[in-house]
């Protein structure tokens, strides 16, 4: 047997492997809450396969009462319940870590590491004797283990009771079976088995924090942010975000006649969900799509219409692993070069970077009103980890004093009053032009939309001076934009140093517990946290303002590196990529692993 | 599209409609289609029935995808807003536009070429949805814009103007929206104005998804020997199973049809369609009989035209979707934000 590790308390990584499909989803989940419940911050990561039953999936939390909720990396506890991937399992552990499996079947010494601890409860013999059905011995048998999981933690057991008794609410019978095995599991650990150096202990470390996914987040945003015409098809990751959205309309937006103040319509495709999304656009109502990166393609014809014809629409870009189909449950931050210039054609696309569901609800609520004061699209870009993932984050918050802004809208009033309207001038020199909806006036305000050049009057016109003119504003309008993006955040090094790196959106966790650790290293790096396209004048200043910076991104081909140089015309050199994109949640153990390993480097070349 | 404005001066005992305007207050910009485009000829006949149903113009939303026919509506209701949107995706457009206020009147108009190629699906998928609109498919089996391919529609057996004979089956977009669950069909000729006025007037004040497919024969490239799109072929082949007139809510209309048996369909807006009857037999209130009754007709070479279906009990998308009367782009802010205290009771349930 290994030397026993220290005990840790409310600091370690529990991993489960299971098979897709054997119902261990619902089981995993209600362990990570339930740490949650006694004050204890927890971040899980939901890692499964694009098939419906039979491959590998993984749940891994994070017991963290520092409050890390980015992936360490490593793993403290396995609980292997797949066959099909033990080897890889059983190699992933921590020396000094722990080993928990169904010791139904004995398996040979040579399955086993000596540098870890094995726990073994039969739990398919106990199921088997308990159940008759097939189906009950496996879903109980999740319940079974997360009930000796407990045991050997010290979670509260009540507190998994008093889950079941909200997950199963109205079906008592469900409640008392579910109850009975999780006693089950528990009863057995008690009775033959010691329990685990790694414990959790109830804590007030949570404060008022709420765990929720980013797509419901984001749903939640465009119910706040006055949405109304949602358009949509389904593709993981972003199925949920629409499914979340139509269930808070139902629940927010239904009359007291019970008649819909909102419309939702699954479209036959992506290309239809972003044609009715402009078509809502045009006519004055919030509308918006949520996608991937392969719907964000075949949406591209549109987008560069709503770009030229300059009508508000609002894309939640929840990124997967790519390109083509890729890995579809798989996460990544690949779509940026894709967003930023989608279509044929020059096109700029504004581009929102939420770090966290919490921003997630901002951003999408934000999103709206940008879509509106810009007249264009402008893309929310999630991604599976932030999107699919629960994470522990801010309350949602909103100031009743807020408006909508609805942009530049000339009126039937203003109409009727002899304003000059020309669809496309520049009256405030901001290049953003006023319009008007459909019906507004008998005789003034209507105009003709089309993707082809026209003069600043609407009409058509293919005088090269007058479509340069017409480029020219939709970039000053793209510079107007700058200012209306909230700006990126800037993280001070303790020391000066002439070292920065950049990131954005669900790498945020991970790379702040990585600049902790690079600090206890001794290596100093400023850091900015982009939230954010264009990039504003502080994003420049940053990089100007370091010898080297780092840039940390989820993709193989570094998109927000030639982003930077595409939009900044920064030094090629002077950027440094640090990619991780295999298509799990990036770690802090990478990020510090790789920036140390490139300062390293660079010590020894200068030494040379 | 080349804007051309038409000259502001008109005769001053034009007549007016019920609102005070005149014919040319329907119109639009000075087409640039081929003299003795079909299209132009249906474009006229919407600038008709607009005119003579009273409608305000700057409350009709007209809408179109790519190509001649999607040109068009720049040459009719010059002071309603329109929207020339991409290749075949104009269903699409009209049902966000369709969603976002439903008080306005939609008028799609589309091409063959836009329609039943690459803008199939929408077209499926915007029928079958029940969207209240007009959608026109001017139909001349040819690509007029790129010099005279054969188009979906251009029926197996016809010759182009090369003499290239189509060996690919024709799609019916008549016989699809029928099988879509379209509420109003009708073919019509953009020769016959006198049958295709009304049918547009019905077609607009039809609630849910209205279909007129209009074979407008392009003069150029498909108006010749061999093709069965041409104006000599239509007259030729043309059964019109029934002529119409429309009777708005508002005000009295005559008939001028010949004397014979006669039906009045009523609508939900309280318009009544008044049908004389041509072919004896015909019954377009049965969908399954309108589809058999048109193959059967096909099949001896026979173009059947009129108002081929009606369901006079229609609904629309916004009754599938039950939502609010107010359109939703005028929906004020305290209607669309619920506000902090319904966020903290989110906010708990999330903990």
């Amino acid at each position: 047997m290994p030397e026993p590790v220290k005990t840790r308390v409310n600091d370690f990584v529990v991993k489960f492997a299971n098979v897709n499909g054997s119902g261990s989803a619902s089981a995993n989940g209600m362990f990570a809450k339930s740490i949650l419940r006694m004050g204890v911050p927890v971040a899980a990561r939901n890692i499964f396969p694009s098939n419906i039953q039979g491959l590998p999936t993984w749940f891994e939390v994070r017991v963290t009462e520092a409050g890390h909720l980015g992936r360490r990396g490593g793993v403290d506890l396995m609980v292997a319940m797949n066959p099909q991937t033990w080897d890889k399992d059983v190699a992933e552990i921590e020396a000094g870590g722990y080993l928990f499996y169904d010791c139904t079947k004995p398996l040979p010494a040579a399955k086993f590491r000596n540098d870890i601890t094995v726990i073994g409860v039969p739990l398919t013999a106990m199921c088997n004797a308990a159940y008759q059905l097939p189906r009950e011995r496996q879903l109980f048998k999740n319940i079974v283990y997360v009930g000796a999981l407990a045991a050997l933690l010290g979670i509260d057991l009540a507190v998994i009771e008093q889950l079941l008794g909200e997950q199963f609410e109205g079906r008592a019978k469900l409640i008392a079976a579910n109850v009975a095995a999780l006693h089950m599991g528990h009863d057995y650990v008690t009775e033959n088995l010691e329990p685990l150096r790694l414990q959790v202990r109830r804590a007030d470390a949570v404060g008022d924090r709420i765990y929720v996914e980013g797509n419901s987040a984001a749903a939640l945003g465009a119910v706040y942010g006055g949405a109304t015409v949602c358009a949509w098809y389904p593709i993981t990751p972003s199925t949920s975000l629409a499914e979340a959205f139509t269930g808070y309309c139902e629940d927010l937006r239904t009359d007291p006649d019970g008649k819909a103040r909102y419309a939702i319509v699954q479209a036959e495709d992506e290309i239809a969900s972003i044609g009715i999304v402009v078509g809502a656009g045009w006519n004055g109502a919030r509308a918006f799509t949520c996608t991937s990166g392969p719907g964000v393609s075949l949406m591209t014809e549109f987008i560069g219409l709503s770009y030229f014809a300059e009508i508000p629409a609002v894309i939640f870009d929840v990124q997967r692993g790519g390109p083509s189909t890729g890995m579809p449950t798989r996460t990544q931050q690949a779509d940026l070069i894709g967003a930023a210039y989608a279509s044929h054609g020059d096109t700029k696309h504004p581009m929102l970077l939420p770090a966290d569901p919490g921003e997630c609800f901002e951003m999408g609520a934000l999103a709206f009103d940008l879509a509106d004061r810009l007249q264009t699209t402008v893309f929310v870009m999630l991604d599976l980890d932030i999107g699919m993932n629960e994470w522990l984050t801010k309350p949602f918050a909103w100031d009743d004093a807020r408006a909508l802004d609805r942009g530049k809208v000339m009126t039937h009033d203003e109409l009727e009053a002899g304003k000059d309207f020309g669809r496309y001038l520049d009256v405030d020199g901001d290049g953003i032009p006023y319009r008007t909806y459909p019906g507004v006036h008998p005789s003034r305000g209507g105009y003709f939309t089309r993707g082809t050049s026209r003069n600043p009057y609407a009409r058509y016109s293919e005088e090269g001076a007058v479509y340069v003119d017409n480029m020219q504003r939709l970039l000053r309008k793209f510079e107007t934009a700058k200012a209306l993006i909230p700006p990126p955040i800037e993280r001070k090094a303790r020391r000066k140093t002439p070292d920065g790196v950049i990131y954005f959106g669900s790498t945020t966790p991970a790379m702040h517990e990585a600049l902790e650790a690079l600090e206890g290293q001794g290596r100093h790096v400023d850091a900015l946290r982009l939230r954010g396209f264009p990039f504003s004048n502080e994003v420049m200043a940053f990089v100007a303002g370091h010898e080297r910076v780092f840039v940390v991104e989820q993709n193989r081909d570094g998109q927000l590196r030639t982003l930077l140089m595409n939009e900044g015309g920064v030094d090629p050199a002077k950027l440094v990529p640090v990619l991780h994109y295999d298509g799990t949640p990036i770690t802090a153990r990478f990020i510090a692993g790789q920036i140390a390993q490139l300062m390293a480097m660079a010590q020894i070349e200068a030494a040379e | 599209m080349t804007y051309i404005t038409k000259p502001q001066l008109h005769h001053p005992l034009l007549a007016e409609n019920s609102l005070g305007f005149t014919r040319r207050d329907y119109e639009g910009s000075v087409s640039t289609l081929c003299a003795g485009c079909g299209h132009d000829s249906i474009s006229s006949a919407i600038i008709q029935a607009c005119f003579e149903l009273d409608l305000p113009p700057h409350r009709i939303a007209k809408l179109s995808g790519i190509g001649c026919s999607s040109k068009t509506p720049d040459y009719f209701l010059g002071a309603s807003h329109g929207f020339n949107t991409v290749h075949g995706r104009m269903p699409s457009v009209l049902t966000g536009a369709n969603l976002a206020n439903k008080d306005l009147i939609y008028l799609g108009v589309s091409g063959d070429g836009d329609s039943a190629s690459i803008g199939l699906g929408q077209f499926a998928h915007a029928v079958r949805r029940g969207v209240n609109m007009l959608y026109i498919v001017e139909n001349n089996g040819v690509y007029g814009l790129t010099k005279g391919q054969f188009s979906a529609t251009s029926d197996k057996g016809s010759k182009s103007k090369r003499g290239v004979v189509n060996h690919d089956a024709g799609i019916d977009l008549v016989g699809m929206a029928l099988q879509l669950g379209a509420t109003y069909v009708a073919r019509s000729f953009s020769g016959d104005k006198a049958q295709l006025v009304p049918l547009i007037k019905a077609g607009l004040m039809h609630k849910g998804a209205a279909f007129i497919d209009c074979i407008s024969p392009c003069v150029q490239f498909n108006n010749h020997q061999g093709s069965t799109k041409s104006f000599d072929y239509v007259r030729e082949h043309n059964e019109a199973v029934n002529r119409l007139d429309v009777i708005p809510p508002r005000g009295p209309i005559s008939v001028d049809y010949a004397p014979g048996e006669t039906v009045k369909v009523a609508q939900h807006d309280g318009s009544v369609l008044s049908l004389h009857k041509l072919a004896e037999l015909y019954n377009p209130n049965n969908r399954a009989q309108a589809l058999g009754y048109l193959q059967a007709r096909q099949a001896r070479g026979q173009v059947v035209t009129g108002l081929l279906y009606i369901d006079p009990d229609s609904g629309d998308l916004h009754d599938s979707l039950e939502t609010v009367d107010t359109p939703l782009n005028q929906l004020g802010q305290a209607d669309l934000v619920p506000g902090s205290a319904a966020l903290a009771a989110i906010n708990a349930a999330l903990r």
